[in-house]
This record gives C-alpha cells, sequence and structure tokens, in this order.
C-alpha cells in the first residue's frame, strides 16, 4: 500500500517537472515559469505534513537537476526544495487551510525556494548573474506560483488527503 | 496464571496509550533527523558534482534521467504544439495588414541599402559568399526540434531537444537555426540532447567582428527575451567594434564545439575603461532565444542517422 502511495506521489512529481519544462516554456516571462513541482510539494507539506514533504521535496528537487535540460550543479534544487518541503510542512494544521493561509504558504515556499536556489548558486559560483537580476527572477517567480496556486494546489491536495492513510481513532 | 495475563494486557493497553501520545508529540515536532539525513543527501549531490566537473558521478544518473525522460518530454511538446499557436488564430485582418505594411517598408528600405552599396561592395559579398559555401561544404544538418526548456528560475539557459544519439548528435557539436547561433549541445541521450544557449553565463563561443576580422570571446549574461545580450571581449584592446558590426563564430580545431563563419549577433553598444585592458562591446544575438523552435545540429557529413540529414547547399539526403 505504502509501494503504491509513492508510485503515486513520483508520477505527480515526474509530471509537474514535464509540464514545467514542456507546456509552460509558452507562456513563460523571460524564461521564467511557474514552479510546478514546488507547488506539489507546497501541496503535500500542507496535507501530509513536514516528514512526507521534505522527502518528496528531495525527489522532485533531484528530478528537476537531473532531467534534461538541466545543467547545473545537480542537488541545488534537491536542497531547496527539502527546505521548502520541510518549512510548508511545519505551517500543517489540524484543520483545512483557508485559500489566505494556502496561497501565503506558496508565495512563501516559493520565495524561500528560488532563493535558497539561487544562493547555493552565488556560493558555488554556479551562475555568474548580477543580484538584482536574481531578485527580479526571484519575484516573478513568486507571481506565477501564486497566479497558479488556484488550479493546481486544490487538486494535489486532495490527492494527497486521499492517499493519506486512516487515521488511527485512540 | 490469569492475573498475570490481565497485567500483561494492562501494560499492553498502557503502551498503546503511549504510543498514542508519542504521534501527538510527534505531530508538533517533526523529526529532525529526516530533514538532516536529506538536506545531507542534498550536500552530497552537490558536492560530487561540484568536484566531479565532467566526469562527475553524477553523470550516468543524468544520462538515465534523459532517457527516462526525454521520449516523456518529446510528447508532451508534440502534444501541446497545436495549442501553442492558438494565439495566432485570433490575429485580425488588420494586425496582418500592418504587417505587410511593415514587412513592405522593411523591403523597400532593404533594397535601397543594396542598391546603394557601391560595386566593390557587392563583389565582395559575392566572394563572400562564396567563401562561406565552400566552407559550408565540409558540414551537414541534423533537424530537430526544442522540447523543453530549462526553467528561467535554474539560472542557467538551456533546452532539449529531440534529436539524440540515434540521429548522430554528440556533445559538443554546434547547434545553429536559420537566424543564427543557438548554443552547443553537452549531452546527449538516446532520443534527446541538451543544449546550452548562446546567452547562458556559462557560455563562451569565439566570436570575429565582420567589419575588421578582429577576434575576440563571446560571454552571456544568463538573461533571455529583451535584455538576452552578448559581450564581447575583443583580444585586440586597440580594435573599436562598431555599432552594428556582425559578429560570427572564428571556429574551433575539429569544429568542436563551435564551427566557424556561423552568425551570432549584432554589436549595439561599446564599453571601454581604463582598468580593463580589453574594450567590451555588447552584442544582441540574432536568434530569438524565447522562440526557438526547428533547430539543425551541425554533423559531419555522411553520420549515421534516423532522420534526413540536411547537407550543405539545400541537397536532402
Amino acid at each position: 500500500m505504502s509501494a503504491a502511495r509513492g508510485l503515486v506521489a513520483l508520477l505527480v512529481v515526474s509530471a509537474a517537472v514535464v509540464l514545467q519544462v514542456s507546456l509552460f516554456p509558452h507562456v513563460a516571462w523571460e524564461g521564467v515559469v511557474p514552479n510546478l513541482a514546488l507547488l506539489v510539494v507546497v501541496g503535500a507539506a500542507l496535507v501530509r505534513g513536514p516528514e512526507t514533504a521534505a522527502a518528496l521535496g528531495f525527489l522532485a528537487g533531484a528530478m528537476i537537476d537531473l532531467a534534461p535540460p538541466a545543467d547545473h550543479i545537480a542537488g541545488r534544487w534537491a536542497l531547496a526544495l527539502v527546505v521548502v518541503g520541510y518549512l510548508a510542512g511545519r505551517m500543517r494544521q489540524e484543520a483545512r487551510p483557508s485559500a489566505t493561509a494556502v496561497v501565503a504558504t506558496v508565495a512563501a515556499a516559493s520565495f524561500v525556494g528560488s532563493s535558497v536556489f539561487a544562493l547555493s548558486g552565488l556560493l558555488l559560483r554556479d551562475p555568474v548573474l548580477a543580484v538584482t537580476d536574481i531578485v527580479e527572477v526571484v519575484l516573478v517567480a513568486v507571481v506565477w506560483d501564486v497566479l497558479l496556486t488556484p488550479f493546481v494546489l486544490p487538486p494535489v491536495m486532495a490527492l494527497f488527503r486521499r492517499l493519506e492513510p486512516a487515521k488511527v481513532a485512540w | 496464571m490469569a492475573a498475570r495475563d490481565g497485567h500483561d494486557r494492562g501494560a499492553a493497553s498502557r503502551e498503546k496509550r503511549w504510543r498514542g501520545l508519542d504521534r501527538l508529540a510527534r505531530r508538533d515536532r517533526p523529526s529532525r533527523s529526516l530533514l538532516a539525513v536529506l538536506v545531507l543527501a542534498a550536500a552530497t549531490m552537490i558536492t560530487l558534482d561540484y568536484r566531479g566537473g565532467d566526469d562527475s558521478p553524477l553523470e550516468p544518473a543524468r544520462a538515465w534521467a534523459g532517457e527516462a525522460f526525454g521520449p516523456v518530454e518529446a510528447a508532451t511538446a508534440g502534444a501541446v504544439r497545436p495549442f501553442a499557436a492558438v494565439p495566432e488564430w485570433f490575429r485580425s485582418r488588420q494586425d496582418l495588414r500592418d504587417d505587410v505594411a511593415r514587412l513592405s517598408s522593411e523591403n523597400a528600405e532593404l533594397r535601397r541599402t543594396v542598391n546603394g552599396t557601391d560595386l566593390d561592395r557587392n563583389r565582395l559579398a559575392e566572394y563572400d559568399g562564396l567563401t562561406r559555401a565552400a566552407s559550408d561544404t565540409g558540414y551537414a544538418l541534423v533537424p530537430a526540434r526544442v522540447v523543453g526548456y530549462g526553467p528561467g528560475q535554474s539560472f542557467s539557459h538551456t533546452v532539449t531537444i529531440d534529436a539524440g544519439t540515434d540521429a548522430g548528435v554528440r556533445a559538443d557539436m554546434t547547434v545553429v537555426n536559420n537566424d543564427g547561433l543557438v548554443g552547443r549541445v553537452v549531452r546527449a541521450s538516446s532520443s534527446t540532447a541538451t543544449v546550452v544557449l548562446a546567452v547562458d553565463s556559462e557560455s563562451v563561443v569565439g566570436g570575429r567582428l565582420g567589419s575588421s576580422m578582429e577576434i575576440g570571446f563571446l560571454r552571456g549574461r544568463g538573461m533571455v527575451g529583451e535584455r538576452g545580450r552578448l559581450d564581447l571581449d575583443l583580444v585586440d584592446d586597440s580594435v573599436v567594434a562598431n555599432q552594428g558590426d556582425v559578429v560570427s563564430t572564428w571556429g574551433s580545431r575539429g569544429g568542436a564545439p563551435y564551427v566557424s563563419g556561423i552568425p551570432i549577433g549584432k554589436v549595439t553598444a561599446i564599453f571601454s575603461s581604463p582598468r580593463e585592458t580589453s574594450r567590451r562591446a555588447v552584442v544582441a544575438p540574432l536568434v530569438d532565444f524565447t522562440a526557438l523552435d526547428l533547430v539543425g545540429v551541425v554533423v559531419p557529413p555522411g553520420t549515421d542517422s534516423d532522420r534526413g540529414l540536411v547537407e550543405a547547399g539545400g541537397r536532402d539526403r
């Protein structure tokens, strides 16, 4: 059962990574696209909590790092999405989160995720870019992710809620 | 005996209750160890790839991911392509008429320029065309379509094309389209290949100024779209580049990674600072890197390919 659950999560993340490189570039703003994999990780975090989300974040990040056409140093998105999954998971509450809370979490997660990725790049001198350009890209990415939230987060959260094992009544 | 059983059952139920409380506690305080393991795993990946360079231990993983994701990306791009053309349907007659007016005025201007240049200029252009054709004869093109764009958030500008080793594409091959230089292949799987665009901040291309034949190095700024520019550092600092000069590749030994004579861009601005030893010219690329679709990979003629090669001179094989 757990393997099946993992497989579904893997498929969702792969689909997000593929759509991110093959579908969304048609609407991209100067190459910046909505980070679908990050949205999936945040969705998982809000339903399943930090542990699952951090693990899923590592998986999704490693996929972005390795699937073509990525050519940056591998592991940087993995690190960023682990942090995102963990932090977004801490936001989870018992009650279903309100729409505002979800949007705020996505915005914060997107900002943190892109920033961690950019900072790791600055440390490793991977892309040699001006900081102002980096900040602009990060902010555009936040706007994209928030715009896509109403279309992506509800189905993703519903899916992960269905995948959740039945709670033991104690 | 019975009492002991009862005692055991009591202990078991107490244990269950404790486990329940444990779960309650865990809900509030997520495990730090898992986080630490995942962060360390990511850090290990980064270190291995950073230290490894070109033969990093993660290259097999990349190759595997290329085999797995390449066909899926190609299929998705193929399914999406018809819908990408939808905005075109809504272009009005007025838009088209404006286009025609703009193009005919541009055409008239170009014709005027051509007529205005003197005979020597024309003769030189003919010689130029001749030599280019001669130098082109050595190559053939593998046609390919762009099926995936690296996200801008990754700050590196790379694309996936749907031709791989089966089509004769290998690493370090030049990629062009009908406007000019697109970039070079960094790695290829069986059905897809990853191309680093010339505007990527890691990309360095040897360029030659059309007007003075001076050579220099073009570095990408890592931005695409309106601000996608290349910086040209000329080797000889006494040479001044002129605005509008066309920069072409000067080629590498054996045509890898860049073959010579591919137009890259036009000089738009020139900077020189006393501190720097060379003058820097800003070059606007001829290729629109945000709307790449059909590209060609330069391969040696007679390459085994799963598709028709475009040979020099427009012959198909």
